[in-house]
């Protein structure tokens, strides 16, 4: 699979250092994450050498180095919502999806990502589905919503 | 909507009535055309949902599409706001709405449902039975009878709200409005009348201190880069907001933008910086918008910019996104990710006021402290002095959570108690729990207990406590919560986010993660040597905590051991629960619970037996059931499944 970048690398006409991460991620939300393939361009793109981008894109937690699924859930796990029972949450997303943090089950459906925190701490244990906010869940909750999102996607 | 001749009317009454106007508070012809570009005194009906990213996780979004398509089918002339948000997080959706002539009123808990009932009544000059938080009383209007103001609300009436004074009543992005509530006025004042110097002077003077966790005065570390001689110098806003349970200086940038951009211009000025960069994590995507919005606003009426007002003074201020690591955080982390690097901290000194981003002098502060600048330049130093303590000046912001009835933003004078803002401002415990604890943020590890309730909100009465006050996340935890299980929880954070630079912070807290580890889990019969281990670990926990709180790098790397130092300190007898008796004392750490089935309740229905996924439980149908302690691995889900309560826990 081969995505262009040039419309990309357009707005970082200056090739600088500072460009790299902005670059990274503008790649991401083109993309969806960054592939060999991709960082091995921006290398040439910035003249940097590609150990270099890997070693900046693995140190932050929001480049991903493979496919996210058609849902993709994004647990907050702060401290409001770990004594919400977030954790709780997390141990039984992890049974029912088969798949733990960062991960993408084999059909490309769920994807898991545990966040540090969302700010909605009131609102805690909550989960954000491709930017829909599930709040005040429990394991019945939960479920019931892994179950609907299945069901959807079965129908399709 | 405002047509373009408007607006240009508008700018231009601004800039040159108000703005560049000294005599702008003498003038009283200036106050009512100046009330209705604020938005306080309206033509027509104005809705304004609070649509902060709180407010819209709560459903504020459905209720803002709901308004609109009422205002659509029932042909109303009304304008519709996005608003930010009132700090009130638990009323969420917050709606308010002015008629022409009467003040202002507040209603909570407005979901999409709600809409077409509140609105029949309220746009008919009726007042609809729906929840009221208030209305905002003033002279000129006529009042809501039988509504109380909102400043007489328990949560807002034991407040100081000085930085979040318009968050939650002004149009976030709306320039205009900001500068009519005044707005950009202490800037342009600044740029015209004061030096550089005297503006690190007035801020020294107020004793204003960085709200980031270090509580150093903002004024002298400006001078310190003032100092320098170099050909550029920088600006930066910390808005990375990394530390979980704290949102405070989110909603404010949300709610109130324009505020930060005055504050970083006045910044930048003091120190002699060109060019300012407001570093925010790229996941918070409606403040970022927002920024940008007020950030082109500003620019338009050439507040930021080359030569601004003719004053001489360029500035260009730039929102940078940035990747998510807790570590940037750290000031000198954050620069090194600025210039595209891995966020790791370099030692101090040399401080970045000497050598900070690309090796020029650097200023990094905090959004909150950031905040407070227009205000200590428009009403003077001394007027900052007389709020809070003789050690500690000025508010404080929290993110309340946790057990605790109103939860969302405050503002609280230092000096308060922190039973204060349990008690009045966040109106107590939920569901008559006992109060445990709260935490002061991650970062700082600390925990005010029953005993240090009543300490102040204030720099030196916490460290007197072995605390600090950390981001402002304020997670109020009650009886039910395990603390070892939450030291666990911070070891395990501290763990994932380690930069791994140095070795204390990256070696030291995989050690503890592993002692904390072993405490919570369920013990191995016949494994001796594994319990020796154990034991060895939790000997030599303290050592190996104060080691690393001792030798790390940076400040996250030595604030890492303090949870569990403070646990061993406030709540030992939780800790040696779980060491000799192996129990949870709050039934929290799953892996210790015991379960066994009540012989007399037990039913024998097998829905336990059929339920448990390693075979542990036995029985016959219609005879009570038995738990193998060997198998058991403590899952839980008998406890979960059984309709007769009969499978307890030991």
């Amino acid at each position: 699979m081969s995505i262009s970048l040039e419309d990309v690398f357009e707005k970082f006409p200056n090739r600088r250092r500072e460009d790299m991460i902005p670059l990274l991620q503008a790649i991401q939300d083109k993309n969806g994450f960054l592939s060999e393939e991709m960082i091995s361009s921006v290398g040439s793109y910035l003249r940097i050498s590609v150990n270099k981008i890997y070693g900046v894109a693995t140190f932050y937690d929001n480049f991903r180095f493979g496919p996210v699924g058609k849902y993709h859930i994004r647990l907050c796990h702060g401290t409001a919502c770990h004594v919400a029972g977030a954790g709780t949450l997390l141990k039984e997303l992890e049974r029912i999806l088969k798949i733990s943090d960062g991960e993408c089950d084999k059909q490309g459906i769920f994807s898991l990502e545990v966040v540090s925190c969302i700010g909605a701490c009131g609102l805690a244990p909550l989960i954000e589905v491709n930017d829909m906010y599930h709040t005040n869940l429990n394991l019945q909750s939960l479920k019931e919503l892994i179950k609907s999102l299945r069901e959807k996607e079965n129908s399709a | 909507m405002m047509t373009l001749d408007h607006t240009r009317d508008v700018r231009e009454f601004l800039i040159s009535k108000v703005l560049l106007n000294p005599q702008r508070h003498n003038d009283p012809s200036l106050k009512k055309p100046l009330s209705y570009i604020a938005g306080e005194r309206v033509h027509k009906p104005l809705i304004y949902v609070g649509m902060a990213s709180c407010g819209r996780i709560a459903g504020a979004e459905k209720s803002f599409e709901a308004i609109r398509n009422y205002l659509v089918d029932h042909e109303f002339d009304a304008e519709l706001v996005e608003g930010g948000c009132v700090g009130l997080c638990a009323a969420e959706p917050i709606v308010d709405v002015q008629l022409p002539g009467k003040s202002r009123i507040s209603f909570s808990n407005v979901t999409a449902d709600k809409v077409q009932l509140l609105l029949d009544e309220v746009l008919n000059g009726n007042l609809p039975e729906a929840e009221v938080i208030g209305q905002y009383k003033n002279p000129i209007f006529q009042e809501w009878e039988g509504v109380d103001a909102v400043e007489e609300h328990p949560f807002f009436s034991s407040q100081h709200r000085i930085l979040l004074e318009h968050c939650g009543i002004i149009d976030p992005v709306s320039v205009a409005a900001c500068i009519a509530k005044g707005g950009y006025q202490a800037f342009v004042d600044t740029i015209s009348r004061l030096t550089p110097e005297q503006v690190c002077g007035l801020i020294e003077q107020s004793r204003l201190a960085g709200r980031g966790g270090g509580g150093y005065l903002a004024g002298k570390k400006w001078a310190t880069a003032l100092q320098y001689g170099s050909d550029q110098k920088y600006l930066v806003c910390n808005a990375v907001e990394s530390d979980p349970g704290s949102y405070m200086n989110r909603a404010i940038i949300e709610s109130n933008p324009h505020r930060l951009i005055e504050a970083v211009l006045i910044a930048a000025y003091a120190i002699g910086a060109s060019k300012a960069f407001i570093f925010i994590r790229k996941e918070f995507k409606l403040a970022i918008k927002r920024l940008n919005e007020a950030i082109d606003q500003a620019r338009e009426y050439g507040i930021i910019g080359h030569h601004i007002f003719e004053s001489g003074v360029n500035i260009d201020v730039v929102v940078k996104e940035g990747a998510r690591a807790f570590v940037c955080g750290e000031e000198t982390a954050l620069n090194s990710s600025i210039e595209g690097k891995r966020a790791m901290p370099s030692s101090k000194p040399p401080f970045p006021a000497e050598r900070g981003l690309w090796d020029k002098p650097t200023i990094v502060n905090n959004v909150e402290t950031l905040f407070n600048v227009p205000l200590i330049l428009k009403n003077g130093p001394e007027w900052f002095l007389n709020l809070g303590t003789d050690t500690s000046k000025g508010t404080k912001l929290f993110t309340l959570s946790g057990n605790i009835k109103y939860y969302g933003t405050v503002e609280v004078p230092m000096g308060a108690s922190f039973r204060e803002v349990i008690d009045l401002v966040g109106g107590g415990l939920k569901d008559e729990k006992a109060f445990k604890a709260i935490v002061l943020g991650i970062n700082s590890g600390s925990y005010i207990v029953e005993e240090t309730l009543d300490t102040l909100i204030d720099f030196d009465a916490l460290k007197q406590i072995g605390a600090a006050l950390g981001s402002g996340a304020f997670v109020v935890l009650d009886e039910e919560v395990c603390m070892v299980d939450m030291a666990k929880f911070f070891t395990a954070f501290f763990k994932k986010e380690s930069c791994g630079k140095c070795i204390p912070c990256r070696e030291g807290t995989a050690r503890m993660l592993e002692v904390m580890e072993q405490a919570t889990r369920r013990p191995e019969e016949g494994q001796s040597f594994q319990t020796l281990e154990r034991f060895k670990g939790v000997m030599q926990l303290k050592s190996l905590a104060g080691v690393i709180r001792d030798t790390s790098l940076c400040a996250l790397g030595k604030s890492s051991p303090m949870a569990i130092l403070n646990t061993l300190k406030f709540f030992k007898n939780e800790f040696d629960s779980h060491i000799f008796e192996r129990k949870c004392p709050a039934n929290h750490c799953t892996d210790l619970r015991i379960f066994v089935i009540d012989v007399e309740a037990c039913t024998g229905c097998t829905a336990c037996l059929k339920k448990c996924p390693v075979d542990a439980i036995i029985g016959s149908p219609r005879y009570p059931h038995f738990i193998v302690r060997e198998k058991c691995i403590a899952c839980g889900s008998c406890y979960d499944v059984c309709k007769f309560n009969a499978v307890t826990i030991k």
